[in-house]
């Protein structure tokens, strides 16, 4: 649990005054923050509305590591940015096409079945991401991150691939529920492993990987997962949706947003 | 005050047998009773009906507090609100399971909670509905928890007692934060004193009903501290908290909803007016502004998540049959 711990003395990191950098580094950092933040805010949305006691512990501690992860990205995405902005001032007064999560995250959250698929899906990227940010990024401050949220995310990743195998090998109405959500939540999981130009700068600075490179470790890991909880894999186009990345969202970040701004909307300036 | 009006059953003393006679002795020097020793079947029904009532109070109340955690004004308040909310939703875990050593099973409970036949605290079929009221939420009504569950650490039942003792040491933190949200908002623009002196006014008697109907209409108490499963009177608990909180509205600058309430030199306490009683068993019968709302919340929570729960079972019975079959 990542709770509410802040970073102690920054580590230097040269990428923070590279000029030229800025504008794709703070992007990426709003990418990797934004997709944690709405995750986390579909995730809390659960709260005391589980199947299990257990579940409702571990969806809210899930939604607790994600809010975590996001003061990290967005803290680091403001500084990066150098216009006085903080995190919650990126989280709270962001329009919808500023947001730069991944559409997959933003998506309702269905039943149990959509939420665990879609964490499942989420999470086999995320900790794939993290694992290579934490070993090669060349910003020490990215690495730091990335190893504090790995530990978290590799959880994560461990109980979600179980509940899965479980559940598609459970009953024939839990197996349906999963195959449904999977066959809906497919179209979006290209958006992943589909690079821009803003991918290819900080790529090209080693901060983090192409995110191509990602796309066959994933293919394996979420087919031994599949064939385990005798799910099929959709034969459907996997980058079928895709744009949040770049600020082309579904309708419905309007309203998570709507939802999660109010109150700083509402009384501009108040501290809280 | 997570547990209100709890049924005790119990024998007077001089028609106690000989066990009976030990079993008190034994309560009455101090010792702790564990799951496997022989207990009055009052005794243990009652525990059942109190801690059961509690758990239920602890799951129903993620719920007002979850209608804002995915509009918290910042990261760290959400943070701080999933965190406790998780907290809350342990805390049913440990009583649940305390429960359980007695001879019931967690789905019983439910069952008994999903049909009325159990109930949860009054003050959580009251609505939230601003920011400051998690703050009020937290300060007053985590408040008056802790006034009550300090003492039950020592309560006779063992499993009982050490379930206390970890969800206090989580309480005393909810109080703070709740606490910090209510100074944050009363030192903040007018409109967030406003909404803090707001929430302050709504729950301040709610908060007084926790604690239960006065001594003198309570008819179970006698035998309930006889047994050390309920420490102190519902008056002296109530007292004591509005002696510990009435400083603190003052520190806040906020005014507590109450035109008689003045320090009295001789008790050393506050009088104080009592809450509307009629309003609590209104609200105790299933006429409160929330009780249905939070009943079919947790009703369709639980009809909902069968499927979910019946895909894990099955799961567990063939990778059990497979085990078997492989040996």
């Amino acid at each position: 649990m990542t709770g509410i711990a802040e970073l102690e003395a920054p580590l230097a990191d040269p990428h923070l005054s590279d000029e030229a950098l800025r504008p794709a580094f703070f992007e990426w950092l709003c990418r990797m923050g934004d997709s944690t933040l709405i995750l986390g805010h579909r995730t809390s949305e659960w709260c005391g509305h589980g199947p299990a006691l257990e579940e409702d512990i571990a969806l809210a501690n899930t939604a607790l590591d994600l809010i975590g992860h996001t003061q990290f990205w967005l803290g680091l995405a403001a500084e990066v940015e150098g216009k006085g902005r903080s995190a919650d001032q990126l989280a709270y007064l962001r329009d919808a096409w500023h947001f730069r999560n991944l559409l997959l995250v933003e998506l309702p959250k269905g039943d149990m079945g959509q939420t665990l698929v879609r964490e499942f899906l989420f999470d086999a990227w995320h900790h794939l991401q993290l694992d290579w940010l934490a070993a090669n990024s060349s910003s020490p401050r990215v690495r730091e991150i990335a190893a504090k949220a790995l530990k978290e995310v590799s959880y994560h990743l461990e109980r979600v691939c179980d509940l899965v195998i479980r559940l598609g090998d459970g009953t024939e109405e839990s197996h349906r529920r999963l195959q449904d959500a999977l066959d809906r939540l497919w179209p979006y999981t290209g958006e992943m492993f589909t690079g821009d130009a803003v991918d290819a700068t900080v790529a090209g600075a080693g901060i983090a990987p192409d995110p191509a490179s990602l796309r066959p470790a994933w293919d394996a890991l979420v087919d031994e997962v599949l064939e385990a909880a005798t799910l099929t894999r959709p034969q459907t186009r996997p980058d079928a949706q895709k744009g949040g990345r770049q600020g082309r969202h579904t309708e419905h970040l309007g309203f998570i947003l709507a939802e999660m701004q109010f109150l700083q909307r509402a009384y501009p300036g108040a501290t809280w | 005050m997570y547990a209100q009006m709890i049924k005790s059953e119990g024998t007077k003393r001089e028609d106690m047998s000989p066990q009976e006679l030990a079993f008190q002795a034994r309560i009455d020097r101090g010792e702790k009773i564990e799951p496997k020793e022989w207990m009055p079947e009052g005794y243990r029904k009652t525990l059942i009906r109190q801690i059961g009532q509690h758990a239920h109070s602890e799951i129903v109340g993620q719920l007002p507090e979850g209608n804002w955690i995915t509009r918290a004004p910042t990261l760290e308040r959400k943070a701080i609100l999933l965190a406790k909310v998780q907290d809350e939703a342990g805390h049913g875990l440990y009583l649940y399971s305390a429960a359980e050593t007695l001879g019931v099973s967690r789905d019983e409970l439910f069952e008994k909670l999903h049909s009325g036949a159990m109930k949860y605290s009054s003050i959580f079929n009251y609505p939230t509905l601003t920011w400051a009221d998690m703050g009020a939420v937290g300060w007053l009504v985590d408040g008056a928890a802790i006034m009550n569950q300090v003492p039950l650490q020592r309560t006779s039942y063992g499993p009982y007692s050490r379930a206390m003792i970890r969800i206090c040491k989580e309480e005393s933190f909810h109080q703070r934060q709740g606490y910090s949200i209510m100074m944050t908002m009363a030192k903040g623009t007018p409109a967030q004193k406003d909404m803090a002196q707001d929430a302050l006014n709504r729950f301040w008697y709610p908060a007084l009903m926790m604690f239960g109907p006065s001594d003198k209409d309570s008819v179970h108490s006698e035998q309930s501290m006889a047994w050390k499963i309920k420490m102190n009177t519902n008056d002296e608990l109530r007292q004591k908290f509005v002696n510990e909180t009435v400083p603190q509205a003052e520190y806040l600058g906020l005014s507590v909803p109450d035109e008689t309430l003045a320090w009295n030199e001789e008790k050393q306490g506050y009088d104080f007016a009592e809450p509307d009683w009629s309003e609590f068993f209104e609200v105790i019968k299933g006429n409160g502004p929330c009780n249905r709302e939070r009943l079919e919340a947790r009703v369709t929570a639980w009809d909902e998540g069968a499927w979910f729960r019946e895909g894990l079972s099955a799961h567990a019975e063939k990778a059990a049959a497979a085990r078997m079959a492989a040996e």
